[in-house]
């Protein structure tokens, strides 16, 4: 740090996270992301202004809008809950997008299967596949982790690729529509298999209330439970941990267990929500984005749910976009990418800060001015 | 050419990104730095790669181009986890997240331009030899330079005093700190190193591979490649053996799927993808062995000033 040293500036670790700095990086992280949005918009020849207007604004500007925000978010807010408990304690499952994979085949395998012979038992029963699904592929990297040493980074998304293709292959062969044309989708589920509207004039159904119940167990969990804290010590702390008797088989069983069960759920909600059948590709990669959604909610339930509203309006966005001013749909991503870098850069002032260091003579002087006034102060 | 020299021609091409990349990502870690942005860095040197060789009409534009590309990714990287200390997991993630954004935006007016393989260049004389003649001499440069890339990187490793400072850095970089060596320049260097090899491996995809180029083309080779440097132990010979096996059984499933048995091809599809996790806990099983060989600091964030 020689430029810094030059200055008279030192790079110091605080000894606490700064929680200002907390709270004021993520809306930083955003405002800096629209900026190099507003440059890259120039780079492609778009009026930045209008670009803006019409990725940020626009499609939230109507009733519709509101409620597709709110279908968009219901997953984001949903599996970034779970994978947010899971890296509190360092359990890193990259896999949501395979467990909410496999959340959707188990809840459509059900209403694929009653089709016909439907009653109010089916949606609940679809939801409870759903999250047992997704909790059952969370236990392959758990178990892998605990019983085998092997990395669930690794493991997790090795996965996702293998329940995209059996999806694939379900609805290309035993489930594939038998008056579908040959499409590789299944039938539509009846109604009894989709999740009531909630919002007149909207798609917003009943998942987003789930959803909030979702956020609102999450930050039981955090704030009152001893799991809770127990993850969290894990986390920072693995040797602490170790002392206190707390497992670290216990955090990673827990916190894959539970992000995997809500993945599951969200893909069930999929299925029975906005989709209404099984298609081949039945998430734009809200798995992977639910990471952003976890990191840029600063691990705590209710930013969770304000990141998950902001990357829902970035998939509007980015949509809105393409038909409006035939920007590419990929812009998406590059928001969604630019935005977590910024935050993981700005992080730095979380953790870290700039100090003056003055010259040795005037260290010495300030200390006996304090010395002074310490004595003075206590002076009776 | 004979059915079994093509067989193990369609190997090798199919271990070739996987090596480059293993080997990039194991210079990486062996000082210290995990960088999960592989398949990021793979993405964007596969569609820089490809359209620099579309524009320019010659493939010696391209892979340099691509390598940059990935370097470019990588220093991306380094900037936030070296000098703004950022975490490393979340770091990497981010990058291939923005990695597959950007290589789509770049690459979308490429999706199906056509565009003529690397061409193979025949080793005079020995490219005749039956069976292995056209595997072993009669493939294209980058084959040739994945193979040379092996030897140096292990006589870097071992024989050079800069590969004895790599790996002093990548196990106590307090100490090499102390030792008077630039911790964070050697680790920045690893880190680019490591960029421009996945960046060149992406390359291969969409120039010799497929040659063409389609969103998310990788398709998780990023990661295989993260896995091998596991499975070798941190051992460049290994990553070669490794990329091999894995190059076998991408092959294996491909041919198995052609050859008409009654599987449906999504399970074969899921082989190698299966054959990674399988070989992941064969490998780590071993906790003792993983321990001895992973580079001690590695994902650790090191900050000179304490």
């Amino acid at each position: 740090m020689a430029v810094s040293g030059l200055l008279g500036l030192r790079l110091e670790r605080r000894a606490n996270a700064s929680r200002a700095m907390l709270l004021v990086t993520p809306p930083l992280a955003v405002l800096l992301t629209v900026l190099s949005g507003a440059v890259l918009f120039a780079a492609l020849g778009f009026d930045p202004v209008k670009a803006l207007m019409s990725y940020f604004v626009a499609p939230i500007s109507t009733r519709y809008g509101i409620g597709e925000l709110a279908v968009k978010a219901t997953p984001l807010a949903m599996i970034g809950i779970g994978l947010a408990l899971g890296f509190r304690g360092n359990v890193w499952n990259i896999g949501a997008e395979g467990q909410l994979t496999l959340g959707a085949i188990c809840a459509g395998g059900l209403a694929l299967a009653f089709h016909g012979q439907e009653g109010p038992w089916l949606l609940p029963l679809m939801m409870l596949a759903g999250a047992a699904g997704g909790l059952a592929y969370g236990a392959i990297p758990a178990w892998l982790r605990t019983r085998f040493n092997a990395n669930e980074i690794l493991t997790s998304l090795m996965l996702t690729y293998v329940g995209t293709l059996l999806l694939s292959y379900l609805v290309t062969g035993p489930w594939k529509d038998p008056d579908g044309f040959n499409f590789p989708e299944s039938r539509l589920f009846n109604d009894a298999a989709l999740l009531p509207i909630i919002l007149d004039g909207t798609r917003m159904h009943l998942g987003a209330p789930l959803a909030l119940l979702a956020v609102v167990v999450g930050w039981v969990i955090v704030a009152r439970t001893l799991i809770g804290f127990q993850i969290k010590v894990v986390g920072l702390t693995p040797i602490a941990a170790g002392y206190a008797g707390f497992s670290q088989a216990r955090t990673i069983w827990f916190t894959l267990l539970l992000s995997g069960g809500l993945a599951g759920l969200a893909g069930a909600i999929e299925v029975a929500g906005p989709i209404g059948q099984l298609q081949p590709s039945i998430s734009p990669g809200y798995g992977f984005t639910a990471i952003i959604v976890a990191f840029l909610g600063r691990l705590h339930p209710v930013g969770v749910l304000l990141a998950a509203l902001l990357m829902a309006l970035s998939y509007l966005g980015g949509e809105h976009a393409q038909i409006e001013l035939g920007l590419p749909l990929a812009l998406t991503g590059v928001f969604q990418g630019m935005l977590l870098f910024f935050l993981l850069a700005s992080d730095f002032l979380v953790h870290y800060r700039l100090r003056r260091v003055a010259p040795p003579g005037v260290r010495a002087a300030r200390g006996r001015v304090g010395e002074a006034r310490r004595r003075w102060t206590s002076f009776p | 050419m004979d059915i079994l020299s093509m067989i193990l021609m369609s190997v090798v091409a199919a271990a070739t990104p996987l090596l480059f990349a293993g080997l990039g990502e194991l210079v990486t870690e062996k000082a210290g730095v995990l960088n999960l942005g592989v398949e990021g860095m793979m993405l964007m040197g596969a569609v820089i790669g490809f359209a620099v060789t579309a524009v320019t009409g010659t493939a010696f534009l391209g892979i340099p181009a691509a390598a940059l590309a990935g370097a470019a990714m990588a220093g991306l990287f380094a900037l936030l986890t070296l000098n703004l200390l950022a975490n490393q997991v979340a770091t990497g993630l981010a990058l291939t997240l923005f990695g597959v954004g950007l290589s789509s935006l770049i690459g979308q007016d490429f999706v199906g331009t056509p565009l003529d393989r690397l061409p193979q260049l025949d080793i005079p004389g020995l490219s005749t030899v039956p069976v292995i003649g056209p595997v072993l001499f009669g493939q294209d440069a980058l084959v040739y330079l994945s193979l040379l890339a092996v030897g140096g990187v292990v006589w870097f490793l071992a024989r050079t005093r800069a590969g004895l400072v790599l790996k002093a850095v990548g196990e106590n970089p307090a100490a090499a700190h102390r030792l008077g060596h630039s911790v964070l320049g050697v680790r920045w260097l690893a880190v680019l190193f490591g960029g421009a090899m996945s960046g060149i491996g992406g390359a291969y995809l969409s120039l010799a591979y497929t040659p063409l180029w389609a969103e998310n083309m990788t398709a998780g080779r990023g990661w295989i490649a993260l896995a091998l440097v596991v499975f070798a132990t941190w051992r460049p010979g290994r990553v070669l053996l490794g990329a091999y096996l894995f190059g076998g059984v991408t092959i294996a499933q491909l041919h198995a799927q052609s050859a008409g048995i009654d599987i449906p091809s999504q399970f074969m599809s899921m082989l190698p993808y299966v054959a990674t996790i399988l070989v992941l806990v064969l490998i780590s099983r071993d906790a003792t062995r993983i321990r001895l060989n992973a580079p001690a600091s590695i994902g650790k964030v090191f900050h000179p000033g304490g």
